[in-house]
């Protein structure tokens, strides 16, 4: 048994899928509505933003970094998007590729001073996000930007379905861009050259240094990658809530961080899946979805995340110490 | 009668020139320290001097400065312990909100509202000891739960931080509480010979962690479990109760923080001070304390709370948005590190 258990609990992944089976199993017996296709459905859109920004976090984390200035990078992206729309001054398609450019650009800024300066990256990007934070807020005067155009905050579903009982099922912008972020972060991180060094710098950065990859670039790559679905996640964000604001996801980059973490990505780099982000994501919103139906407090759901996450990384730590000693045993 | 300045200016040229020799010594050996930043720091208060020569140089403007340093100063310092000793404490704004929202319950829900005299001090004593000890058994168990899972700390505090903050939440359902006794307004708004009581109190407790860290035997192993945690547990250092004793007091800091807070605002609550959290790591780091611990004085985290807030008030007294004073924060930190990058190289170059 002990060796199934940590066969099991050695990959976060696995625990994570294990767990997310039991609460289902209990939320659905308690609720009938959990499991249904319009609960489901709306829980991924509601998760939507938090999932593509998770994506862009646990690459750099993969890498060996931690990135706090992207809620900064969505923001303001988001916000350059909705001000050249709303004035028009570009058509929507150059608008929205400047702010990708921005996004990519606020990224590679941190690369590069992490890479030249040979700082930690969490101070970098305390520092970069506060300046970016700062910057936005004094250029645009805290301005909320309302009158975003129809295309934009009018909701655009691919798929629509009515059950039985007249519910809507709606398959909307957000869930497809997610998976589609999802399905090439995958892409990249597993069947591309530059993915796999991501993986390779992040294990072992002398070693990746020793056969000649590229660090800079590979950071490049995983910084710039992060701003530019910041920068996605923003234009969602705002066509959610019909608004752009220069604070709109302002706090929101240590909540983020942790679903990436639940979800198997490691602090110290080389380790991380997508699979993983999106069983972090899954469990939360679980969590809080079904606790709601069960009609418990909303205000109790942050210590439900805490609790969460104490969990998670209890449970790894056994796993590893368990790991290490058949090791051991092994050996002798 | 016209004094002759010429001697005066030239004693001020040979001042001048050897603190700028003394400086380039230090860079040349790699040291961009606390005097980089006490330069930073002159250079900020000339600057404003020159520009505002009728507000900024002013005992006023010092004292305004005096009110607002304790907070940030104390949850620095908070942040700081853990950081020297190799880890980090994420949960300090969470510890002194939920210190703060316990003690505020404690003064508006359960003391009777015409409660005087010494009865009042009573009290207002028992919610300091109820903040106090809720403070020292959240800052037990992130350190046995540091030193028991040996995982990150990053990790445990961003658990115990969201759990704390939740718990807040969910106790006020996001209110605030307001409405302190005067005794307790008293420590921020009052002030001794001109000097606010709260920044008596951050600089005693300052002096008391210096003195912490850098005389006694806790304070070394703090240092050593920086450098490097296993052999500091191989050289016979019970690092667990070392690391039960760095979040205690980086916990019952916040506790200190979460009075003065709630003493200046007269109220407490779950998000309060919510953006203080990464800036008390910028400014333990400006101070020159390594992230990967091991290394960093208090009186650099002191200096550069210094500068900090000189940016913060001359910047708001040119009536300059505090948005930008923010920015320059980050502006600082960065050209900081630049400095040390470019010493380090400077040190290291090829030498013929």
């Amino acid at each position: 048994v002990a060796s199934w258990v940590s066969a099991l609990f050695g990959r976060t992944e696995a625990a994570l899928a294990v767990a997310i089976v039991i609460t289902a199993t209990i939320f659905s017996l308690a609720s009938p509505y959990f499991l249904t296709a319009p609960n489901l459905v709306d829980l991924l859109e509601a998760y939507s933003v938090t999932t593509i920004l998770a994506a862009g976090v646990f690459v750099v984390l993969v890498s060996g970094g931690i990135d706090v200035s992207f809620t900064a990078t969505a923001s303001a992206t988001q916000y350059l998007a909705a001000y050249l729309v709303t004035t028009q001054i570009l058509p929507p398609v150059p608008a929205l590729a400047l702010a990708a450019a921005l996004g990519i650009m606020m990224g590679a800024v941190n690369a590069l001073l992490t890479h030249f300066l040979r700082v930690a990256s969490i101070i970098i990007t305390i520092a970069t996000s506060s300046i970016y934070y700062a910057l936005l807020i004094y250029i645009t005067d805290a301005q909320e930007i309302y009158n975003l155009p129809d295309w934009w905050s009018n909701r655009l579903s691919f798929f629509r379905y009515e059950t039985a009982d007249g519910d809507i099922v709606k398959v909307t912008l957000p869930i497809v861009v997610m998976v589609v972020v999802l399905g090439l972060t995958h892409y990249l991180m597993n069947h591309t050259r530059i993915g796999r060094q991501v993986y390779a710098l992040g294990g072992n950065p002398e070693g990746a240094a020793r056969i000649g990859i590229g660090i800079l670039r590979v950071q490049i790559f995983a910084y710039g990658h992060l701003g530019l679905l910041a920068a996605v996640a923003g234009f969602i964000q705002a066509g959610r809530v019909h608004q752009a604001v220069p604070t709109a996801l302002n706090g929101q980059e240590l909540n983020v961080l942790a679903v990436a973490i639940l979800g198997g990505a490691s602090l110290v780099g080389g380790v991380g899946s997508t699979g993983g982000v999106v069983l972090g994501v899954l469990f939360l919103a679980m969590l809080q979805n079904g606790l709601n139906l069960l009609g418990v407090s909303s205000y109790f759901f942050g210590v439900v995340i805490g609790l969460a996450i104490l969990t998670s990384v209890g449970m790894t730590s056994f796993a590893e110490r368990h790991a290490r000693r058949r090791r051991v045993r092994r050996a002798e | 009668m016209i004094v002759d300045p010429a001697p005066e200016i030239a004693t001020m040229q040979r001042t001048v020139s050897t603190a700028l020799d003394r400086i380039v010594a230090d860079l040349r050996r790699g040291k961009v320290g606390t005097q980089g930043l006490l330069i930073v720091l002159a250079m900020l208060v000339v600057a404003f001097s020159l520009r505002m020569p009728s507000t900024f140089p002013r005992l006023t403007t010092l004292q305004a400065m005096m009110f607002q340093l304790p907070e940030l100063g104390l949850l620095s310092l908070a942040m700081a312990i853990p950081l020297i000793a190799g880890g980090i404490n994420l949960a300090v704004i969470a510890t002194a909100n939920a210190a703060g929202l316990l003690m505020a319950w404690i003064l508006t829900a359960l003391m009777p509202a015409e409660t005087v005299g010494g009865t009042e001090v009573l009290w207002l004593l028992a919610a300091l000891a109820a903040g106090l000890a809720l403070c020292i058994v959240v800052g037990a168990l992130t350190g046995l739960m540091v030193a028991r899972l040996r995982v990150h700390p990053i990790l445990v505090t961003l658990g115990t931080m969201t759990l704390l903050h939740g718990l807040s939440i969910y106790f006020t359902r996001g209110r605030t509480l307001s409405g302190f006794p005067d005794l307790l307004l008293h420590v921020s708004n009052d002030t001794v010979l001109g000097v606010p009581i709260s920044f008596i109190l951050f600089v005693v407790v300052a002096g008391f962690v210096h003195v912490l860290l850098t005389r006694t035997a806790l304070g070394l192993r703090i240092h050593m479990m920086g450098s490097n945690l296993e052999s500091t547990r191989y050289s016979g250092v019970d690092t667990s109760r070392v690391l039960v004793l760095v979040y205690v007091l980086s916990s019952v800091l916040c506790f200190l923080a979460s009075v003065v807070m709630m003493a200046r605002f007269n109220s407490a609550g779950a998000d309060i001070a919510g953006f203080y959290l990464l800036i008390t790591i910028l400014a333990a780091i400006l101070g020159g304390i390594d992230p990967y611990g091991g290394f960093g004085r208090i009186g650099g985290l002191f200096v550069a709370l210094w500068v900090l807030q000189t940016v913060a008030s001359g910047f708001n007294l040119m009536n300059i948005s505090p948005q930008l004073a923010l920015a320059s924060w980050g502006f600082i930190l960065l050209l900081v590190m630049a400095a040390k990058r470019v010493a380090a190289a400077w040190q290291s170059r090829p030498r013929g």
